[in-house]
């Protein structure tokens, strides 16, 4: 008796263990939609594209469920029923050109119910023509840049860092719900319309992707790939660099900030004024202050990862007391705008505009204890730039 | 001398016995599965919770770069080369492999090869990092230094895999004893050609595509450099021309072993043999014309996205044939399941999952979401370790006792399997939803709203790795231990001339070929 | 030799053939067939070489907008950026716009600008008769230049498209142009 019910309960293990895991699946798929804050499938996103990818992928998982449970009912059902002790003598049967035929051409019928709207959803994606808006996205090694095509040539451009403090990372503190996931200037996009996608990139291949508006395209040196949205809603999107770049491949997100079409143009002019505030400041003269208020901002975003909140070092050589920092000011600024070639210190002078890099330079001479008291002025960089 | 092996470490070293040469390729391919294990044990650690805990991000990217060519070229590769060399002559009835000594060159090139490898991890600049698909320019213009000497282990590697293919095709072509017609070979001979040629073709193309990295790097020309004319794409390209009939390579003798234990186990014949083997060469023929399936979002044109896709999704056709053959051997067969049986049937139904999975990537839009994401990570492991390793898992208990003429601990492999296949799910199955979800791979890194995937993912993995030190227990207390076995053919359904012979093989066996009718 | 140890030398000796076969399909074969694949298809948006003027009548019912971009290359210091954003022409309207291109270093450069053009099935109908990234363009330390492009949209343009987007990422060659002066000096 008891040989028997431990027999039973071994046989049983098998099938019970197949449909858990199946069911489990379509459980998880079906429950997904409802809890927002816990996500185990696909998002249809907030974009008709997306919505159509999302059901695609459904179609085929189900016809996938629907095939698995035939299929696997069949073999453990085969495994069940046709075990030694209830089936000694094995039928001697080995071909079958009939039922060869019927499986070879079932699943070609199954794959073409596939590929029809597969193809329908390609073309609507490879279509790019017509939109309101065009970013050109580059990627770098560890940060986006994002360049929005004016036609009248006065382009907005700005990079999106990481904005997670490192302390989060090394988990000295509380992670927030937006870890890793967060940056310092989001992309805005307006919604209900168009936006077209140039992908690019300026060191090695990284790909832009957020799910939420079904986009994922690598960002390939040297040539320009193409995508769309056109989102729906408006909200805050988040995604993640999706191709292997390096050390902080897993360090470069994606926020895009969907607002109205009233909210995005005063966005932009903002921005444009900016630009052209930034032309004035060009021209100002700074005090100390100012510079290292501003620099101290700039510090933060661009320098802290890897040179440390104190100037301690860390990825990067020490500021606090090093030679370069205490030295003259033009060899400072140059390592600062050039790099340091064959190192993680990357060139900032094309991703920091002069404003910016005067105040950091001065920042760096006058914080962690360097009191150099002497300062650099906008337009010092700019010659500096120029003079090279 | 012409009746038994030499003493000492000599014999092992000069060896051209197919016996020999196929142990060591099997003790070696067990080696690299544990170290590239190991190395799996370290990313699975650090992504045990959200946060920076254990390796920068500079040491994670070299382990996932090293846990991926060490198990795609140092254990699974040659695992299957290992089986190859014992088990083809036994097979077809011939006394040893056509090329023996060049069969000892072939091995005898992995070791070093590996070590220099692994070696690489000491090196300043650190081990390879750039991902085992080592895409341009991440891996030309902005490798470690040790770039170098991985090309030099991808081509060594390549010319070991390259000699080892030569020789399986030459003995299966001329060495078959006489009536072992082409279509009377078991399966596991016709996969395991198949597969060579498949590696003969490719990896040369993998040789190509590392020499133009080298020259780009050392000399100056610019393939895969938009600045000097070149294309980062092209990498691609080049390296999935070969990449994805390697995937098959992989998983071809895997198909093999299983279509041996299936029909043993059910004690009756293999349903459909013609069309496994037209299968079999079908999908190898497919393998060349869709290798692009992995760059859908690297920018292809319209009209070339559709044939991938089409194309991609043609190989569910044979593949599907192929399992509704193992399911169809089973059914109302005469069915026990010792541990190489649990073993094969779990392959089937994982391998199958896997497929599922495949076909779902192949569907371009979608791969929009997918690609590159977790999803693609579950994708390929339930293909290369439930479909790959279970196999070889199987083939190891199936084969030990012809091996050693011992028996193996049936409740310690029985144990092993379900430790196995509870870890393996448990780590590959939330892995779907945590890339559904949205996390890429090759992050050491995450936001919460992956945490759980991602533990239950380590707790697996532990499991699934600490499971293999109880295989490894098994078959060395099977070789010191093991109770003789009862019979040579061991197992009751066997009908395959490796059963005719005694359990352990002689050192020289078919020395006359057997009559085959 | 025997008869079977024949054979065997014979398959062996096919497959290496076969090998070394493959290694130069890999070498020399695939990355020429790549580019002229390219150059069929528009892949990575990559323009073709000068192009002679056929026939000019232009196509007066439609407009096409060009839009122009430009990046640098990691490394590559320079200003580079096109003097003007877009332009809207006739399909088989000859159009001329410029680069503006400044070394801001102190040392003479080459550089090399890498054309790309979406939508890729633009590109068999977007014809350069004169551009700078056919040539590597040198600039002496604080100097510049505006480099120009001149081409025509074929009449022939897909109805569909509206848009072409140009776009030039410049790198530094100057290395690169050193060595190869090296090399034809020798």
């Amino acid at each position: 008796m008891q040989q028997q019910a431990k027999r039973l309960l071994k046989l049983a293990l098998n099938p019970v263990l197949v449909l858990l895991s199946l069911m489990s699946s379509g459980v998880w798929a079906a429950t997904a939609e409802k809890a927002e804050h816990w996500r185990g499938n696909m998002t249809p996103g907030v974009t008709e594209v997306g919505h159509k990818i999302y059901d695609l992928h459904m179609l085929v998982f189900w016809i996938c469920v629907v095939v698995g449970i035939i299929v696997f009912g069949l073999m453990f059902y085969s495994v069940f029923a046709y075990r030694k002790e209830r089936h000694s003598e094995p039928a001697t049967f080995h071909e079958n050109t009939k039922l060869e035929i019927a499986w070879t051409v079932v699943p070609f019928l199954l794959l073409i119910i596939m590929a029809v709207p597969a193809t329908k959803v390609l073309i609507e994606v490879y279509d790019t023509d017509d939109a309101a808006q065009d970013i050109l996205i580059t990627g770098y090694q560890w940060k986006w840049k994002y360049e929005y095509i004016n036609p009248n040539g006065d382009n907005v451009t700005f990079f999106s860092n990481l904005r997670t403090p490192e302390s989060e990372i090394g988990n000295e503190e509380e992670k927030g719900s937006n870890y890793l996931l967060e940056v310092d200037e989001p992309v805005v996009l307006p919604v209900n319309s168009k936006t077209r996608f140039l992908v690019t990139a300026n060191d090695v291949l990284h790909a832009w992707w957020v799910p939420e508006l079904a986009v994922k395209r690598d960002a390939i040196p040297g040539f320009v790939n193409e995508a769309w949205t056109k989102p729906t809603e408006t909200g805050v999107y988040r995604g993640q660099c999706a191709e292997l770049c390096g050390r902080n491949h897993g360090f470069m997100p994606i926020v895009v900030n969907v607002v109205e079409q009233e909210e995005y143009d005063q966005w932009l002019a903002g921005k444009l004024a900016e630009a052209a505030e930034l032309k004035e400041l060009m021209a100002k003269e700074f005090t100390m202050d100012e510079l290292v208020a501003r620099g101290k901002k700039v510090y933060e975003r661009n320098c802290l990862a890897c040179h440390g909140a104190n100037g301690e070092g860390g990825v990067g050589k020490a500021i606090a007391g090093s030679p370069l920092a205490t030295g003259s000011t033009k060899g400072h600024l140059d390592v600062i705008v050039n790099g340091v070639p064959g190192t993680a210190m990357q060139a900032f002078g094309g991703q920091l505009n002069e404003v910016d890099l005067a105040a950091v330079t001065t920042y760096q001479r006058n914080a962690f204890g360097n009191n150099m008291g002497d300062m650099l002025q906008p337009v010092d960089v700019y010659k500096f730039k120029k003079g090279q | 001398m012409a009746h038994g092996p030499a003493k000492g470490f000599s014999r092992w070293l000069f060896t051209t016995n197919h016996k020999d040469i196929g142990t060591m390729y099997l003790w070696f391919s067990f080696a690299m599965f544990l170290l590239g294990g190991s190395f799996a044990m370290i990313i699975r650690a650090e992504l045990f919770q959200p946060g920076l805990q254990i390796v920068d991000p500079a040491f994670f990217n070299q382990m996932t770069t090293m846990h991926g060519l060490v198990m795609v070229f140092g254990a699974i590769m040659p695992a299957f080369v290992g089986l190859a060399n014992w088990m083809i002559p036994l097979m077809i009835g011939a006394p040893d492999m056509a090329l023996p000594r060049m069969n000892n060159w072939s091995f005898w090139i992995l070791p070093p090869t590996f070590l220099i490898l692994a070696s690489s991890l000491f090196m300043e600049g650190g081990a390879p990092n750039f991902g085992w698909t080592f895409y341009a320019p991440l891996s030309t213009t902005y490798a470690p230094p040790s770039v170098t000497l991985f090309i030099f282990s991808v081509h060594a590697m390549g010319i070991s895999s390259i000699m080892g293919s030569i020789n399986i095709i030459a003995t299966i072509v001329n060495m078959r004893a006489p009536g072992m017609t082409y279509m009377k070979m078991p399966l596991f001979v016709w996969t395991w050609l198949i597969t060579a040629f498949l590696l003969v073709a490719v990896m040369p193309v993998l040789a190509g595509a590392v020499t133009m990295m080298l020259m780009d790097i050392h000399f100056g020309t610019s393939f895969f450099s938009a600045a000097g004319g070149g294309d980062p794409v092209l990498f691609q390209h080049v390296f999935w021309f070969f990449g994805h009939p390697e995937v098959y390579i992989i998983i071809l003798p895997a198909f093999g072993v299983v279509s041996e234990i299936i029909p043993v186990f059910s004690r009756k014949p293999l349903f459909g043999y013609d069309s496994m083997v037209y299968a079999t060469a079908s999908i190898a023929f497919l393998s060349f014309i869709v290798w692009a399936h992995h760059m859908y979002t690297v920018g292809l044109p319209l009209a070339g996205e559709l044939f991938y896709m089409y194309a991609t999704m043609l190989i569910a056709v044979p593949t599907a044939a192929k399992v509704f053959n193992w399911i169809t051997t089973m059914f109302k067969g005469s069915i026990t399941l010792e541990t190489p049986m649990l073993f094969a049937i779990a392959k089937v139904f994982l391998f199958t999952v896997g497929g599922f999975s495949g076909l779902m990537l192949a569907i371009a839009p979608a791969d929009f979401q997918y690609h590159d994401s977790y999803f693609v990570v579950a994708h390929f492991h339930y293909t290369m370790v439930a479909g790959a390793i279970f196999a070889l898992s199987a083939a190891v208990y199936y084969w030990l006792p012809k091996w050693t003429g011992k028996m193996y601990n049936e409740a310690m492999g029985k144990t092993h399997f379900w430790i196995s296949f509870i870890g393996f799910n448990l780590t590959f199955f939330p892995q779907h939803f945590a890339g559904l979800a949205g996390m890429p791979r090759r992050i050491p890194d995450y936001n919460m709203m992956f945490a759980d995937f991602n533990m239950m993912s380590s707790i697996g993995a532990f499991i699934y790795g600490s499971s293999q030190l109880l295989f490894l227990f098994n078959i060395v207390r099977t070789i010191t231990h093991g109770k003789p076995v009862n019979s040579d053919k061991v197992w009751e359904g066997a009908t395959t001339l490796e059963w005719t012979v005694p359990s352990p093989a002689p050192y020289h066996t078919f020395t006359t070929p057997p009559e085959v009718k | 030799m025997s008869k079977a140890n024949e054979n065997i030398a014979k398959t062996a000796g096919k497959l290496s053939v076969l090998v070394v076969a493959m290694f130069a399909f890999a070498m020399w074969v695939m990355p020429p067939l790549y580019n002229a694949m390219c150059d069929l298809l528009g892949i990575n948006g990559k323009t073709r070489g000068q192009y002679t003027v056929v026939e000019s009548s232009v196509d007066t019912e439609r407009v096409v907008k060009v839009q122009f971009v430009a990046q640098n290359n990691e490394m590559m210091p320079w200003e580079f950026g096109p003097n003007t954003s877009q332009v809207e022409v006739h399909p088989g309207e000859p159009a001329t716009v410029t680069f503006f291109a400044k070394n801001n270093e102190s040392r003479y450069m080459v550089s090399q600008s890498i054309p790309s053009i979406v939508p890729s099935r633009a590109v068999e109908y977007f014809h350069k008769t004169e551009c700078f990234c056919f040539n590597q363009q040198p600039l002496a330390a604080g100097a510049s230049a505006d480099m120009p492009l001149r081409f025509i949209v074929d009449r022939d343009l897909p109805k569909d498209i509206h848009v072409i987007t140009l776009s030039y990422t410049i790198f530094d060659v100057t290395e690169r142009a050193a060595a190869q002066d090296s090399v034809a000096a020798q």
